[in-house]
């Protein structure tokens, strides 16, 4: 009997995974023995650190995208459509674009975080933001035209994808300004929900002199309620009104419903074991990237390593033997501290991380990896 | 131990800092006024974050019950 492996989400987790089980289980898969579907609801593969980049006209939405069928091997069956129902007791999934179902043996989601601005009352209407393609070419947009004035960028609510990034946006936007001759005529804001500029203290500690040194102001315990777009003020829930002339916020994060519709998880993501990544809440049914609630930042390097994690696991799986590998927590993330420095940070759930002084070197790394990038979704590198 | 009956429990238990305070915040911007949530947290840090952003808020900590391995706060909305 054919065993089949069904992964929902074709970004980065999803991607490096299916490439990873096709040549871990090459005999398997020729022999007929297993099978493995990838579901995704985009032809295309979207790779997001690339909208940072957007705003400032060094990227163009187009470097982030490949079709999937150029990317994942073809000994994965790839399946464009999106998954609208999951029944982990009848081991079944349901798709929109079909009322056929299909039924797996191993399930693993990788459906990455959904924006939700329509948590604020008058963000989608007030706010920018870089977290969409849409919304980082409408930002570019913007900032071309604002040569003076109040940029507020604010943080409302954790998690969200890539934490380094709304420090990475403001200290670009600091080194923007400055080479345009515009700094003086534009005050920046950087507002943060808890009582420092970044949840993970280390970093934190790090990022803060730097945005004193540059003259970032910075709010921190804002938590955002509401956005009056015709008054531009943004006011949190702890009592605080900030004017804005261009605000770029970090919009609310969630999984996707069907998560919590399925009863693996709260407000989309997926309850895990954290080390094997096993869902709490069902059988056979792992979760990966963002949508894995870990605790540890929602950044495509942990996608990418857990997809290796799972990826063995399933093998063992599969073959009969008890599974062994497991997640440390390693997560790797480059900072940009600029338009031509970046820092680079490495930690994991017993290492706390320690930023690396910045340098031109590392912001070179960092174009480089995003470069290379596809050799990782092929599995390559 | 305290016998208040909150409204609805928050069990951030295992999650890193910020995670169980953003995970309160959350609950408390979908609750009534004068709704008590209660917030379980494993994470030191919890007992320095939750008072200081109860304070902030203008939202009351109506106690903190120090358990064997984790801690529980009550919160009423504002
Ligand atoms: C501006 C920005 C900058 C970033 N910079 C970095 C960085 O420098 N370094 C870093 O490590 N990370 C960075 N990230 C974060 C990184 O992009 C994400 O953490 C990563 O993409 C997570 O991978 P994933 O596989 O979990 O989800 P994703 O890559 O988001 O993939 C999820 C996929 O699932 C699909 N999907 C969702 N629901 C369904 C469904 N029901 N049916 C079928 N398909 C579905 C989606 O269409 C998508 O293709 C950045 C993110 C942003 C927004």
């Amino acid at each position: 009997m054919t065993e089949h492996v069904v992964i929902v989400g074709g970004g980065t987790g999803g991607t490096v995974l299916a490439n990873d089980l096709a040549d871990r289980l090459k005999p398997e898969i020729a022999a007929g023995d297993v099978r493995v579907t990838l579901v995704n609801d985009d032809p295309d593969h979207v790779y997001k650190p690339v909208w940072l980049y957007v705003p400032f006209g060094q990227r163009e939405p187009d470097d982030g995208r490949r079709p999937l069928s150029e990317l994942v091997d073809d000994a994965i069956d790839l399946q464009i459509d999106r998954v609208s129902d999951i029944d982990t007791g009848s081991q079944q999934l349901q798709f929109s674009g079909s009322s056929t179902s299909v039924d797996y043996d191993y399930l693993v989601l990788a459906t990455g975080s959904t924006l939700e601005p329509s948590h604020i009352p008058g963000l989608a209407e007030g706010g920018y933001n870089y977290y969409s393609e849409s919304g980082a070419t409408a930002l570019r947009e913007e900032l071309l035209e604002f040569t003076e004035g109040e940029l507020v960028l604010s943080v409302i609510g954790t998690p969200h994808m890539c934490p380094a990034a709304p420090l990475e946006f403001v200290f670009m936007a600091d080194d923007w300004f400055r080479e345009r001759g515009l700094r003086d005529d534009v005050d920046i804001t950087y507002t943060y929900p808890v009582q420092r500029v970044h949840g993970n203290p280390h970093i934190a500690e790090w990022a803060q002199p730097i945005m004193d040194d540059r003259g970032i102001n910075v709010e921190t315990l804002f938590n955002a309620e509401s956005v009056d777009p015709e008054a531009e003020t943004i006011t949190s829930m702890e009592g605080t009104d900030l004017d804005y002339d261009l605000l770029v916020t970090i919009p609310p994060h969630a999984g996707i419903d069907l998560i919590e519709e399925a009863g693996l998880g709260d407000d989309g993501w997926v309850d895990v074991d954290k080390h094997t990544l096993e869902a709490e809440a069902a059988e056979n049914v792992y979760a990966l990237g963002d949508t894995a609630d870990t605790g540890v930042p929602n950044a495509g390097s942990v996608a990418h390593y857990q997809a290796s994690v799972v990826g063995q696991r399933l093998a063992s799986e599969l073959r009969g033997r008890p599974p062994t590998a497991t997640y440390d927590g390693k997560t790797l993330c480059f900072i940009e501290t600029g338009l031509n420095a970046a820092s680079f940070v490495e930690f994991d759930y017993e290492s706390p991380p320690s930023p690396a002084p910045p340098s031109q070197k590392l912001h070179w790394s960092k174009l480089a990896y995003n470069e290379s990038y596809w050799l990782t979704a092929r599995g390559l590198l | 131990m305290t016998d208040i009956e909150p409204d609805a429990t928050v069990d951030a238990r295992g999650a890193a800092c910020p995670g169980p305070l953003m995970d309160l915040i959350g609950k408390i911007r979908s609750a009534e006024s004068g709704d008590v949530i209660r917030l379980l947290s494993d994470n030191d840090q919890s007992l320095t974050d939750v008072p200081e952003w109860t304070e902030e808020a203008g939202n009351e900590l109506l106690a903190v019950d120090e358990l064997d391995d984790y801690n529980a706060f009550y919160v009423e909305k504002a």
